[in-house]
């Protein structure tokens, strides 16, 4: 995103946010969109936090080979991790790849077939109409994702744990709920709030000012992926140096 | 009644349009026709706001449309209705739904007075009982019938139509112009119609305005089209063989 594009893309959120032309239909629309983004992708979110909660188990006990180090420190770890950056980072590169593109797609799909340009002229604000109930349903459900995801993260460095024997559930138990610091958590929830909005805001700028037809729709869609991920990678750094 | 005057626009040191001045009055319908690439579609996009001219005014019954800042622009913008080349309804709404749209928006009418609105509507267009088809599952010329009665859903004071033929065969198309024109009269519109179709210049042109190459070059009556010595209205009014015999023959 060069300069012009920052530009643009403020200037695009100053419109999102102007006062909405009837609440109720807002409200309506945002509704929709969190069953879309936050029910619609709990079922992938579930599956690759449990499988990486089992595989961060079977790695940090193949990588402590020392007998000086209680087992117990593979949960501790695998808590910190899951709840620091895993759930937060990984759910939202995966989010950014499923719903990023479909927002993008969506909005450049209207852009292209003119229903975009029938709102305006109907006097309705379509950056509003449009994106405010994508951003408000990302900046909501990603978080609450986050949380689900760090549970079955958690939960599934249990069950890897156990079943393959590198840690006992006994142990296991023990190292994460030794030394629980809280402020992790808020760590964790104020990244997936900076994730909810980018993964949601970004693909719906790129979306919004397609030209073209199918093809730019797609390249749109690519791009809004690819920078929706490095803007979450930026900003996880940027967040675990204000807060860490 | 729209005015426009000396509109000008250019895209990248590009001049597509170039002083373009005229009056649409209500009631009549009212043409920009022209070749591809004349300006007409940047002309009327410039008329509802989509495109903000280089310099020129855009009148609404003596209001000056260009200068209005977003909000003033609403307010015009609930007076107007728009039919797009494309059509452009929602997808993800079926067809009462995209005529309920604009009443959800702005009006305060309970859900049967709405729906009563858009029966009305529909039945205008001769598609009543189409209520919960999609869009997709619409034929183009329904999709430009859904398009129009969404476009009077409002009761607008001003009607564009931006090529509503494109992609019709001729018997829909003629269809299609009588309606624009049959609401039109019945409603008192200002209606402005771009098209490049000759079956819509000779059957609804009341008012026409020729562009060629971003420049008025005339304007007129479907009457009055076929007895100029204009060149460039001559060669776009005669293109085809059958204009050319038609014309040689009378």
């Amino acid at each position: 995103m060069n300069f012009t594009n920052f530009g643009r893309y403020i200037l695009l959120l100053k419109s999102v946010f102007r006062r909405p032309e009837k609440l109720k239909i807002y409200l309506k629309e945002i509704a929709k969109q969190m069953d879309y983004v936050g029910v619609g992708s709990l079922g992938l979110i579930a599956i690759i936090s449990t499988f990486i909660g089992a595989v961060m188990t079977l790695q940090i006990a193949f990588q402590l080979v020392s007998d000086f180090i209680p087992k117990t420190i593979i949960g501790s770890v695998n808590r910190d991790s899951s709840i620091l950056e895993l759930s937060p980072t990984i759910s939202a590169i995966v989010l950014a790849g499923k719903i990023g593109s479909a927002i993008s797609s969506e909005i450049g799909s209207m852009r292209v077939t003119e229903q975009i340009d029938a709102l305006e002229i109907m006097g309705i604000n379509a950056p509003g109409y449009l994106i405010l109930p994508k951003i408000i349903s990302g900046i909501t459900m990603v978080p609450m994702l986050v949380i689900i995801s760090m549970f079955l993260s958690i939960t599934g460095g249990y069950i890897g744990g156990s079943v393959s024997g590198a840690v006992t559930p006994a142990e296991y138990i023990q190292g994460i709920t030794t030394d629980f610091n809280p402020y992790t958590i808020t760590v964790a929830l104020v990244k997936a709030f900076v994730f909810g909005f980018i993964i949601t805001s970004v693909p719906a700028y790129e979306g919004f000012y397609v030209r073209g037809g199918a093809l730019e729709v797609s390249q749109a869609s690519t791009r809004a992926v690819v920078i929706s991920c490095i803007s979450i990678l930026a900003c996880d750094y940027i967040v675990t140096q204000l807060l860490l | 009644m729209i005015e426009i005057k000396d509109i000008y626009k250019s895209f990248s040191g590009n001049n597509v349009l170039q002083g373009i001045s005229g009056k649409f009055e209500e009631g009549v319908t009212n043409l920009i026709i022209g070749g591809s690439g004349s300006g007409k579609t940047t002309l009327l996009k410039c008329m509802v706001g989509l495109h903000q001219p280089d310099s020129g005014s855009v009148l609404y019954d003596g209001r000056d449309f260009t200068p209005m800042t977003y909000e003033q622009r609403i307010e015009v913008r609930k007076e107007i209705g728009m039919l797009f080349q494309g059509s452009a309804l929602f997808d993800s709404m079926t067809v009462e739904e995209n005529i309920m749209f604009p009443l959800n928006m702005f009006t305060d009418q309970t859900r049967s007075e709405k729906i009563d609105r858009v029966n009305f509507c529909l039945e205008r267009v001769n598609l009543a009982g189409k209520n919960k088809l999609f869009p997709a599952e619409l034929s183009g010329g329904m999709k430009k019938r859904v398009g129009i009665a969404r476009a009077i859903s409002m009761n607008p004071k001003y009607l564009f139509c931006d090529e509503p033929n494109s992609g019709l065969d001729p018997k829909t198309s003629i269809v299609i112009d009588e309606l624009i024109q049959e609401i039109t009269e019945e409603y008192k519109t200002t209606t402005i119609v771009v098209t490049h179709d000759m079956n819509s210049v000779m059957g609804i042109g009341d008012y026409i305005l020729f562009l060629h190459e971003g420049k008025k070059f005339w304007e007129g009556s479907n009457k009055e089209i076929a007895h100029t010595d204009i060149k460039e209205l001559n060669d776009f009014v005669f293109a085809s063989r059958f204009m050319k015999a038609a014309k040689d023959k009378f």
